[in-house]
């Protein structure tokens, strides 16, 4: 079967064939021989579980890690040392989940970054226009200075940058783009428009592959789908006809039915957090004991300086944050996950001055347990993880703490179906006994787990949504100003 | 809308102002202390008191601009002022007598330069550390081959030092050709986005396929290059080899960059900053002769003004955002 199987692969012009692959870190084999192909112009939507190897894999085709073992072959030829020049040489760009831009640095200088083609006189303006050509091309609409440092950029921009920069073309042409999570930092308007545009680059012959756990994005413009499990590809199959059931189906776990929302609470309750707009546009944010409360708008439009806000204003309870741009305000990379998972609690852990280790290991092991995070123990260095048991640790972070209002900034970004339904019930069940939610996300799904919804436009909380009549048109509506936009 | 599209174009002008302010501050800084001089002493308004105050910020800004390379790496060089010592050694002993030796050890002492920053790269060992270890080497170096000042720099560099070009004063003209050659380089060219790239996120340029290893042993080669220009010129002011001749080099130089706009967190420099912060630091001393502070007090007072205007620099900053 196998020499028939590689025949059919030539005639059918593959860009990329991976048969056998295995990558072992030290004893975690994270790969285990994974057979891999991707036609010219073909999208693939690659899911799977956190941990079940995705971007293990993405990392050995794009270069940036080695394979232990296994054939690779690019464009018909047969590669034996596969690093990020030559990947970069034969036309595969890569979007990484964690920001792979300068961020000290320009849009059009980041574009001068994976061209070198770009030198000499006027370098600048080439780049410049490159760059601005691909954001118009896939962002219509985007306003971003491609002159202004990427640092001074939101991260829903910075993201579009990262996007239209893997599709710019000098020299060679791009043949395949690897998008790990784009639409993650991505606002509805902007996600829409890339897979738009992936679409269109797919009929230029560009292929694409697409790693998301937004299972409609998936089956939206995917040609054909690859399930993950354990570091093996467990389902391969045509998008056309599939159904996100289906998908869940492949992946292992049952995908919950979507709860209502939780029963609204007596209105009787005294208000624990009470936070005045900056002005009479600006709605005031109310919630009481056992509240989940949504933040709701187009990414950037002040959800995240609101919560920060409600972060300082609030000195009546205790507070806790759970961060959604983990590398920056998130974890402690060189600690273990014990060490950050406690470190909100320490003061409650500390007797005479001194933290007792004791008390804080128990309430690591009780804690960590509780989110099911996924690793050898709790001392495990915590960047070993994945990305989204790392953001469970967060999340027992801010849990395990004496923090009766939850701030969360996006926290969902980038982890898998079943960890999400865990974490769901999990606020719940938090929320009945008495702890506030204040819940900032980008996705639709998430918001129906709210009791209430503030609709945020240019800065300001313009609407409020009671439970009951949360919808996607409603929130869009709002997010982009009704009638007067 | 309209108004919204303004407003983003008013923030992103102002935010493109904003390094220029930051370069703005020393600069201001420099022409005030010229001011105070030029009203106590009206004849050091002249192309002789140009030449005369500025004649020490020389090697100091070749060291300064030595010292932002490695800083725009994230690294930081605590060798460069032992280094600039062993240079004024091996010049003042070799360049006019065996000039092919002196070549050949300058010629090493940069292969050594760039083998530092290697290895700091190679076994990922913190900067500030082997640099440190390097500084005690170049120092004892220095001192074995010249165990005390002396030697002579060859009567044509001590020449041109003292060369008095048409126009300009040569301390002005050094100064102009060093930040503009530092501005096109760094700041405008292609290369230089790519250098600036590697100290804001190495992983990034790394991953497009550039090699970080070149990038940082090359980085560390043309510092040393600078050091060892600044070394050679400190030899023309001073006429004679000393070990122990620029040890403030090291710090003076690190608070140029970071007066220049400079920041620790790698990636962020200013090469015309930094020449403008080297002669600032330069110019503080003879500002304070000038205003009679006793000798015990002036380094303190040097200190002061150092942090004077960094807290300037801080204060613009938290102001624009």
């Amino acid at each position: 079967m196998q020499p028939s199987q590689a025949a059919v692969d030539t005639a059918a012009g593959l860009l990329i064939e991976a048969r056998g692959i295995r990558k072992s870190f030290g004893a975690v084999h994270a790969l285990v021989g994974v057979d891999f192909n991707l036609a010219a112009g073909e999208v693939l939507g690659l899911v799977g579980h956190n941990g079940a190897g995705k971007s293990t894999l993405m990392n050995v085709i794009s270069g940036a890690i080695q394979r232990t073992e296994g054939r690779f072959v690019y464009s018909g030829q047969a590669v034996d040392h596969w690093g990020t020049a030559e990947a970069q040489a034969g036309g595969l760009r890569c979007i990484f989940q964690e920001l792979s831009l300068c961020t000290n640095l320009s849009a059009a200088e980041n574009a001068h970054i994976i061209h070198r083609s770009l030198r000499g006189f006027g370098w600048r303006h080439k780049a410049r226009r490159l760059i601005t050509k691909a954001l118009d091309d896939i962002f219509p609409g985007h306003g971003i200075d491609v002159d202004t440092k990427i640092a001074d950029l939101s991260i829903g921009e910075r993201q579009m940058v990262e996007i239209a920069r893997a599709f710019t073309e000098t020299e060679d042409k791009v043949r395949c783009v690897i998008l790990d999570e784009p639409t993650s930092a991505l606002g509805h308007k902007p996600a829409e428009q890339l897979l738009a545009y992936i679409k269109t680059a797919s009929r230029r012959g560009v292929a694409c592959i697409l790693i998301t756990h937004r299972l409609n994005e998936i089956l939206a413009v995917c040609d054909r789908v690859v399930v993950m499990m354990d570091g093996a590809i467990v389902g391969d199959r045509r998008a056309a006809g599939l159904a996100r059931s289906d998908l869940v189906g492949m992946m292992g776990n049952i995908e919950a039915p979507h709860e209502q929302a939780a029963p609204t609470r007596n209105a009787s309750q005294v208000l624990t957090v009470n936070h005045a707009g900056i002005d009479r546009a600006d709605l005031p944010i109310k919630a009481a004991p056992g509240d989940i409360i949504g933040f709701a708008g187009l990414d950037g439009h002040g959800q995240r300086e609101r919560l920060r806000a409600i972060y300082t204003a609030t000195r009546k309870v205790p507070v806790a944050f759970v961060a959604g741009d983990r590398s920056v305000e998130g974890v402690m990379p060189l600690w273990s996950i014990a060490d950050n998972l406690t470190l909100r609690s320490l003061n409650a852990l500390q007797k005479s001055g001194f933290v007792s280790p004791s008390a804080a290991r128990a309430l690591a092991q009780s804690w960590s347990q509780r989110l099911k995070v996924k690793a050898p123990s709790i001392d495990t260095p915590i960047l070993s993880l994945s990305g989204g048991n790392q953001q469970k640790v967060l999340f027992a972070r801010a849990l395990a703490s004496d923090g009766q209002v939850i701030l969360l900034d996006d926290p969902m970004r980038g982890v898998d179906v079943g960890t999400k339904q865990e974490v769901y019930q999990l606020i719940r069940d938090e929320a009945e006994r008495g702890r506030i939610f204040i819940w900032y996300t980008t996705e639709f799904e998430e918001l129906k787990n709210c009791d209430r919804l503030y609709v945020f436009r240019e800065g300001r909380a313009i609407a409020e949504v009671p439970g009951d009549k949360i919808d996607h048109n409603r929130i869009l509506e709002a997010s982009f100003g009704g009638a007067d936009g | 809308m309209a108004e919204l599209v303004y407003r983003r174009q008013k923030r992103n002008l102002a935010k493109r102002l904003a390094p220029a302010l930051q370069v703005g501050l020393p600069a201001i800084a420099l022409v005030v202390m010229l001011i105070v001089i030029f009203w106590i002493r009206p004849t050091a308004m002249s192309y002789f008191g140009f030449t005369l105050l500025f004649k020490l910020a020389v090697p100091l800004m070749f060291a300064a601009l030595a010292q932002m390379l490695v800083i725009m790496l994230g690294d930081i060089d605590l060798s460069i002022g032992s280094f600039v010592g062993f240079v004024t050694c091996v010049t003042a002993l070799y360049l006019d007598t065996a000039p092919m030796l002196a070549i050949a050890i300058y010629i090493g002492s940069i292969f050594v330069y760039a083998g530092v920053g290697l290895v700091i790269h190679l076994r990922q060992l913190p900067s500030i550390i082997v640099t440190l270890g390097m500084s005690f080497i170049w120092l004892g170096v220095a001192i074995i081959i010249l165990p005390a000042p002396g030697g002579a720099a060859p009567a044509w560099l001590s020449g041109f030092m003292a060369w008095r070009p048409p126009l300009l004063p040569l301390p002005v003209l050094l100064a102009i050709a060093a930040a503009l050659i530092g501005h096109f380089v760094i700041s405008q060219s292609s290369y230089g986005a790519v250098l600036r790239g590697a100290g804001g996120n190495p992983r990034a340029i790394q991953r497009a396929g550039w090699s970080i290893t070149m990038i940082r042993a090359a980085v560390y080669a043309a510092a040393g290059l600078l050091g060892l220009i600044a070394g050679i010129t400190l030899t023309g002011l001073t006429t004679s080899g000393d070990p122990n001749v620029a040890p403030a080099y090291t710090l003076l130089g690190v608070g140029a960059v970071i007066l220049g706009g400079g920041s620790f967190t790698g990636g962020i420099v200013s090469p015309v900053g930094t020449v403008i912060g080297a002669l600032t630091l330069a110019l503080a001393g003879s500002l304070l002769s000038f205003l009679q502070v006793p000798p015990t007090w002036q380094i303190g007072a040097q200190g002061g003004i150092l942090f004077l205007v960094l807290a300037g620099r801080i204060l613009l900053a938290e102001d624009k955002s």
